[in-house]
C-alpha cells in the first residue's frame, strides 16, 4: 500500500491535525479576539472530518502496514466522538466569557478549540489502533490535552487542582499501561493486534496462557480501565469532574469515554479474543463493582457534577456488561449504549451549564434545583427526561440501552450478571429520581439567571428529544449501524 | 584482547563511580560521579554493539538529566551537619534494604546461570549489514512514520499547554518597541539650550 493510500484512510485525522495547526496560527496572530471565530471554525473542521468518514476512511482496511485500521467500528466510534467534541465546543465560549476574573474577555481563549481538535486526533487514533504503539501514542495525545483542559481556568484553584490530580493519577495509569504493553510485546513478539491474537491462540492451545502474557493482559486492561473510570480505577473521577470547568467536564464524560471504551472493546476482542476466558472475569468484576459503587456513591452527593461523575461510573459498568458477553451482539450493545449515553450525558451537562445565579456565576449544588419546575418549566422537563433516561425507566431511550446489554449478557449465558445489574439499576434509580423530586416537589430556591443562549436551549431540546420515546424511531437505524460496527471486529 | 581490557576498564570504572556516587558526602560531587558512571556505561554499550543506546546514554542522561540534577542540587540549601545525623536511627531500615538488595543479587545470578527468560523473537531482526542506528532510523521513518508524526503532535500539545497554563500578561514591563524607536525624530528627542555662564538651566 502506498503512502498516499494510507493517508487517504487517515483523512479525518489529517483534516483535524492540519486544521488545528492553521487555527493555532490564527490564534497566535489574531489573539484572543479571534476566540469565538476559532471555536466555530473548529466545529466546521470536525464536521468536515465527520464527512470524510463517508469515503475510504470509513471502511478502507489497514493503513501504514497494520498500524491503523479504518473499519465501520472505528467510523461509528469516531462519529460519536466528533458529535461529543462539537457539542463541547459549542457550549464553551459563553461559559468561559462569563468568567470575567481573567479580564474583559473572560477566560475565553482560542487555544481551547485547538486543544479539542488535537484531542479528537488522539481519540481517532485510539479507536482505529490495531497496534499497541498507535494505541499508546493516541491515548497519550488525548490524555495530555485532558490535563490542560482540566486546569484551563488557571485562576480557579479547584480547576488547577483538578488538572494536577488528573496528571499525577493518569501518568501512573499510563505507566501501568505501558508496562502491560511491554510485557505483551515481550511474550508475544509483536505489537500488532493480529499478531498478538495469533500468539495468544497458540499459547492457549498449548496448555493455557503464559504467566507473563497474563500479567501483561491484566496491566493493559487496568490501564485502559482507568481511562474509562471503571471501578477499582475510578477514584479520580468525582474530584476531576467537580473541579474542571463545566464544558470540559461534559467533554470528559462523553468523547474520551467513547474513545477509551471503543479501544477497550477492540483490544479485548481483536488482540485478546482467543483469551476471552482470561479477561471475561476481569470485565465482570469491573462491571459489577462500577455499577454498585456508582449507585451507592452518588446517593450522598450534594454537588451535581460529582453526582454526574458517579453516574458516569455507574453507566460504564452497564456498558461493560455487554463487553463481558464477548459476543458480536454484546459489542453492538456496547456501541448502542455509548451512543445513547453521550446524548443523555451531554444533555445533562448542558442543563448544568444553565445553573447560574443572577450575576452569572455557576452554581453546582443539587439543592439549588429546588422548584425549578416553577421558574424554568422547559429546563426542568428536559432535565427530568435525562434523569429518567439515565435511570433506565421504560418509555425513554435509556431503557433500550440497558435492555440491549442485558439481552446480550443473557444470550451469552451470563444471566447472574444481568440479574445483579438489573437489581443495582433500581438502586441508581433512587438518586436520579431524587433530582426529579427536588425540581418538582421542593420549595423553590432562588431562581437561576434567565436563559440567554438559543443554541444551548436548542441543543438541550435536541438531546431531550433524542432520548425521549421519539428516539425509538432511530433505534432500527442504530441497530443496523452498530451491528455492522460489531461485525467488523469478529 | 583489547575488548577484554576495555571491558574490565569500563566495568571497574562504572562500579567505582557508582559506589562513589553513593558514598561521597557532597551531593555536587555525587552528581559528578554519576556522570562518570553514565559515560562508562555508554562505553560498555558500545562494546556489546548497541551504539544507539550508547549515544542515548550520553545525549539524554549525561547531556540533559545529569546536568538538570546538578542544577537542582546546586540550588538546594544543604546542611552538611544534618546529613550526618540520624545514622543509628536509620540503621535497621538501611540494613534491611541492603539485605533485600543482596537477596535480589543472589536471585539474579541464579536466574542468569539457569538461562534467561524465554522472550519471543524480535518483530524486525536487526539486519547484520546495517549499524543499529541506521536500522532504528529506517524503521522509525518508514514503518512507524504515522506514530512518529503523532508523537510530534504530543509534543506540540505539551508546548501549547505550557503557554496556556503559564503565560500571562503582567503590567509594568518595558518591552522594546523597535518601530517606535526608529520613528523617533531628533527634534522630538533633542533640545538645544543656550546655557548662560554661571547659571543653572531649567529642564
Amino acid at each position: 500500500m502506498t503512502y498516499a493510500a494510507s493517508l487517504a484512510l487517515t483523512l479525518p485525522e489529517m483534516i483535524l491535525a492540519g486544521g488545528a495547526l492553521v487555527l493555532l496560527m490564527i490564534a497566535a496572530f489574531a489573539g484572543d479576539r479571534s476566540a469565538r471565530a476559532v471555536h466555530w471554525l473548529a466545529v466546521a473542521l470536525i464536521a468536515a472530518a465527520g464527512l470524510a468518514l463517508l469515503g475510504p476512511a470509513g471502511n478502507g482496511g489497514d493503513a501504514f502496514g497494520g498500524l491503523y485500521r479504518a473499519d465501520p467500528f472505528a467510523a461509528f466510534a469516531k462519529l460519536l466522538i466528533y458529535v461529543a467534541a462539537a457539542v463541547s465546543l459549542a457550549m464553551a465560549p459563553d461559559f468561559f466569557a462569563r468568567d470575567t476574573t481573567g479580564g474583559p474577555q473572560g477566560q475565553l481563549r482560542a487555544e481551547y478549540p485547538v486543544l479539542i481538535l488535537l484531542s479528537a486526533v488522539g481519540m481517532g487514533m485510539m479507536v482505529s489502533a490495531v497496534d499497541l504503539l498507535t494505541l499508546y501514542v493516541g491515548l497519550e495525545l488525548q490524555n495530555l490535552v485532558a490535563y490542560i483542559l482540566a486546569s484551563f481556568m488557571r485562576n480557579n484553584t479547584r480547576s488547577a487542582e483538578a488538572g494536577l490530580k488528573y496528571f499525577v493519577l493518569s501518568a501512573l495509569a499510563s505507566g501501568i499501561l505501558l508496562y502491560g504493553i511491554s510485557l505483551l510485546y515481550g511474550f508475544t513478539a509483536t505489537t500488532g493486534f493480529d499478531g498478538i491474537a495469533a500468539a495468544v491462540a497458540t499459547q492457549v492451545e498449548g496448555g493455557g496462557l503464559g504467566a507473563g502474557t497474563l500479567i501483561g493482559l491484566v496491566f493493559l486492561l487496568a490501564g485502559i480501565a482507568f481511562k474509562i473510570a471503571a471501578v477499582p480505577f475510578h477514584m479520580w473521577t468525582p474530584d476531576i469532574y467537580e473541579g474542571s470547568p463545566t464544558p470540559v467536564t461534559g467533554f470528559f464524560a462523553s468523547a474520551p469515554k467513547v474513545a477509551a471504551m471503543a479501544l477497550f472493546v477492540r483490544v479485548t476482542v481483536e488482540a485478546l479474543g482467543p483469551a476471552t476466558d482470561a479477561w471475561r472475569q476481569i470485565i465482570i468484576f469491573a462491571a459489577l463493582a462500577s455499577i454498585l459503587l456508582g449507585a451507592f456513591g452518588a446517593i450522598g452527593q450534594g454537588n451535581i457534577k460529582r453526582m454526574l461523575a458517579y453516574s458516569s461510573i455507574n453507566n460504564i459498568g452497564f456498558a461493560l456488561i455487554g463487553l463481558a458477553a464477548g459476543t458480536e451482539a454484546g459489542v453492538a450493545a456496547v456501541m448502542s449504549y455509548m451512543a445513547i449515553y453521550i446524548a443523555m450525558t451531554l444533555g445533562s451537562f448542558l442543563v448544568v451549564l444553565q445553573m447560574r445565579d443572577a450575576d452569572g456565576r455557576p452554581i453546582e449544588t443539587i439543592a439549588s434545583l429546588s422548584g425549578l419546575s416553577q421558574s424554568r418549566r422547559g429546563l426542568a422537563a428536559a432535565f427530568a427526561i435525562f434523569m429518567f433516561s439515565l435511570a433506565g425507566i421504560p418509555p425513554l431511550l435509556g431503557f433500550w440501552a440497558k435492555f440491549l446489554v442485558f439481552d446480550a449478557a443473557v444470550a451469552a449465558g451470563l444471566w447472574p450478571l444481568a440479574a445483579i445489574g438489573i437489581a443495582a439499576s433500581v438502586i441508581s434509580a433512587f438518586y436520579y429520581l431524587k433530582i426529579v423530586k427536588t425540581m418538582y416537589f421542593d420549595d423553590p430556591a432562588p431562581a437561576y439567571a434567565p436563559a440567554n443562549s438559543v443554541l444551548e436551549g436548542g441543543l438541550i431540546a435536541l438531546a431531550a428529544t433524542a432520548v425521549s420515546p421519539l428516539g425509538y424511531f432511530a433505534v432500527p437505524a442504530l441497530g443496523v449501524v452498530t451491528a455492522s460496527a460489531a461485525r467488523a471486529l469478529f | 584482547m583489547i575488548e577484554a581490557v576495555a571491558f574490565y576498564l569500563f566495568a571497574t570504572l562504572v562500579i567505582a563511580a557508582g559506589a562513589l556516587t553513593v558514598l561521597v558526602r557532597n551531593p555536587v560531587h555525587s552528581v559528578l560521579w554519576l556522570i562518570v558512571a553514565f559515560f562508562n556505561a555508554a562505553g560498555l554499550m558500545v562494546l556489546v554493539g548497541a551504539e544507539f543506546i550508547a549515544m542515548l546514554l550520553v545525549i539524554v542522561y549525561v547531556g540533559a538529566i545529569a546536568v538538570l540534577f546538578l542544577f537542582v542540587v546546586m540550588m538546594l540549601d544543604i546542611d552538611f551537619a544534618a546529613l550526618r545525623a540520624g545514622f543509628v536511627r536509620y540503621l535497621p531500615l538501611g540494613a534491611l534494604l541492603a539485605l533485600v538488595l543482596a537477596a535480589e543479587m543472589v536471585f539474579a545470578i541464579a536466574a542468569w546461570t539457569a538461562g534467561g527468560i524465554d522472550l519471543g523473537a524480535r518483530i524486525a531482526p536487526t539486519p547484520a549489514a546495517k549499524p543499529n542506528i541506521e536500522a532504528v532510523g529506517a524503521l522509525l521513518y518508514t514503518h512507524y512514520l504515522f506514530v512518529f508524526e503523532a508523537a510530534g503532535l504530543v509534543l506540540l500539545v505539551a508546548l501549547i499547554g505550557a503557554v496556556v497554563l503559564t503565560q500571562r500578561k503582567r503590567g509594568g514591563g518595558r518591552p522594546q518597541n523597535a518601530a517606535k524607536q526608529i520613528a523617533r525624530r531628533p527634534e522630538d528627542a533633542v533640545r538645544n539650550i543656550d546655557a548662560p555662564v554661571g547659571e543653572g538651566i531649567e529642564l
